[in-house]
């Protein structure tokens, strides 16, 4: 009734103070909802996933190889496996992104080419992650002769993670003041000097935190290893780059969609163990960017 | 004896923005002594400033011509030692920024990057520069803190410090007491008189007023002109252009 008796006097009166404050409060409920909206599933989908997955976690559950065609046993082989794609990822896409990151913010010009670059790097975190995927697997697993391979995947998966790393460093780099640069070289620093002694190591957090958001993205994607890298079932653990290799997001499609009869508790036990993997980094990168600026001169 | 430390033959400079720009100026700046260089905002004192560490090299420059010499060296030839340059004139800032180190960090930083390794020579600059800057007794005890834990009057003078522990021949200083109060400002217009026995010294002032107190030359710039220079009594007493005087008296600014 109060709700009513607003509404007509916001109607009768629009401009009279008590009808301002409502409409204030009104609009406020409104973007707090929306706030509540966007947050709800999040807690949702983990606490959905934990109440299902809990119980398929166990010893045997994370140590042991799968058996009864995939239908029982454990999921070890994919939890190594996403693993190595991970290493293997950040091997090639964070020397690479953070070089050029330091090329794009540190030395390059701003001209017509540099633009170009920005453009290309903006428009490669768009690119559909199954496009990728299809690239790898003519460029690295067919061209390149890699076979389905963890070598393979982690190309395929470094390119769509770097320009992920490459403009959160770039913002990382940029983030350090100018000042710092000027005072630098004006007491005869080189640029490189400068670079090392200063801009990287007040820049390393932010970094780190890109690296880490960018290898996050690349252990739960199943697109681009599809072709690239993911097997359905092996019976031991790759030993060379040049093995494919069981991992856990593809794991997770081929037991939800491909294996009939397929317990559901394996199935969350599996998207359980993926979700605490990728949630874990995302913690270790959270807790480094708080660390980083409490611990921040400027 | 007078000696000429940095003579300014025709300088010319333009930014690529056409913002701020130097026209024809000649200017000698006298060995051990305080020149001031002042006038309005955007009338071409801090480009000058940097033309004489080649800290313009950073900036976008479209047109820089002339000769500019330290001793008997071209600053502007492409050819020199550009490092060697900065070692021997030091800058400070207006705004004192110090480096994310410590307070003994700062003051080394410039000579580990020359190579100093010696930590008996290390702690001889850091001590003997910090002296100069008249901010030892107040530091001494701390040098491993964060120097940003210092306050603004003391962090200016830690940049001094900074310039001096690399044992410079001109010190250059960009407006260095505008967000400074009062007692501190005191200080490090006392220790520039100081250290002009040692040092050359050129100096953007944060107002007329310090121009006069301070100024052994002073040189009036206006929209990118030298419209006069002189000894700084005489000039802040008497000055000879119209322009001049009436910037001294405040009727613009």
């Amino acid at each position: 009734m109060e709700i009513i008796k607003a509404i007509k006097e916001i109607y009768k009166n629009p401009n009279s103070s008590y009808s301002r404050i409502i409409r204030q409060k009104l609009g406020f409920g409104f973007l707090i909802i929306t706030a509540l909206i966007t947050v709800v599933p999040i807690f949702a989908v983990v606490i959905f996933i934990l109440l299902k997955g809990l119980p398929a976690i166990s010893w045997t559950f994370l140590t042991a190889f799968p058996t009864d065609g995939v239908k029982q046993g454990g999921i070890l082989p994919a939890i190594i496996g996403t693993f190595y794609l991970t290493i293997g990822t950040a091997i090639f896409s964070v020397p690479l992104g953070i070089g050029a990151a330091i090329y794009l913010s540190e030395y390059a010009p701003d001209n017509r080419w540099t633009r170009v670059i920005r453009i290309a790097i903006i428009n490669l975190a768009g690119i559909p992650s199954v496009v990728y995927g299809l690239f790898g697997l003519g460029m690295f697993v067919l061209f390149l002769k890699f076979g389905t391979s963890i070598l393979a995947g982690s190309l395929t998966l470094s390119i769509m993670t770097l320009p992920v790393i490459i403009s959160t460093a770039e913002e990382a780099l940029h983030a350090v003041p100018q000042s710092f640069r000027v005072i630098s070289i004006s007491v005869g620093a080189t640029r490189w000097q400068t670079i090392r002694r200063i801009v990287l190591p007040q820049s390393l957090p932010g970094i780190m935190t890109g690296v880490i958001l960018g290898l996050e993205r690349a252990a739960g994607e199943t697109a681009p290893i599809l072709f690239t890298a993911a097997s359905f079932f092996l019976p031991r653990l790759p030993n060379t780059p040049l093995d494919p290799t069981m991992a856990l997001p593809y794991h997770l499609f081929v037991i939800s969609t491909q294996v009939p009869g397929m317990p559901v508790k394996i199935q969350y036990g599996t998207a359980l163990v993926l979700i605490i993997f990728v949630l874990g980094m995302n913690l270790i990168a959270t807790t480094i960017r708080s660390r980083a600026r409490a611990h921040r001169q400027w | 004896m007078v000696m000429v430390k940095i003579r300014v033959e025709q300088l010319n400079l333009q930014y690529s923005d056409g913002k701020e720009s130097l026209r024809d100026i000649n200017l000698d700046i006298l060995a051990n002594t305080i020149t001031i260089i002042f006038g309005p905002a955007g009338g071409g004192k801090s480009s000058l400033l940097r033309v004489f560490n080649r800290l313009n090299d950073l900036a976008d420059v479209k047109v820089i011509s002339g000769k500019v010499f330290l001793d008997d060296m071209n600053i502007l030839d492409p050819k020199i030692d550009v490092i060697a340059l900065r070692r021997k004139v030091g800058m400070v800032f207006a705004r004192p920024v110090v480096l994310p180190m410590s307070i003994r960090s700062n003051l080394t930083y410039g000579l580990e990057l020359a190579g100093e390794k010696r930590e008996l020579e290390l702690d001889e600059a850091i001590e003997s520069s910090l002296k100069q800057a008249a901010l030892w007794e107040e530091v001494k005890d701390r040098l491993t803190e964060p120097a940003v834990s210092l306050s603004g009057g003391q962090q200016q003078r830690l940049c001094l410090a900074r310039s001096l522990a690399l044992k410079p021949e001109v010190i250059l200083l960009d407006e260095p007491t505008s967000g400074l109060d009062p007692i501190s400002t005191g200080k490090v217009e006392a220790t520039l008189q100081e250290l002009k026995k040692t040092y050359t010294i050129v100096l953007v002032p944060h107002s007329v007023q310090q121009a006069a107190r301070i100024a052994d030359y002073a040189a009036f710039f206006l929209q990118g002109e030298l419209i006069e220079k002189g000894v700084g009594k005489e000039l802040f007493i008497n000055p000879k252009d119209k322009r001049t005087e009436d910037y001294i008296m405040g009727r613009f600014g």
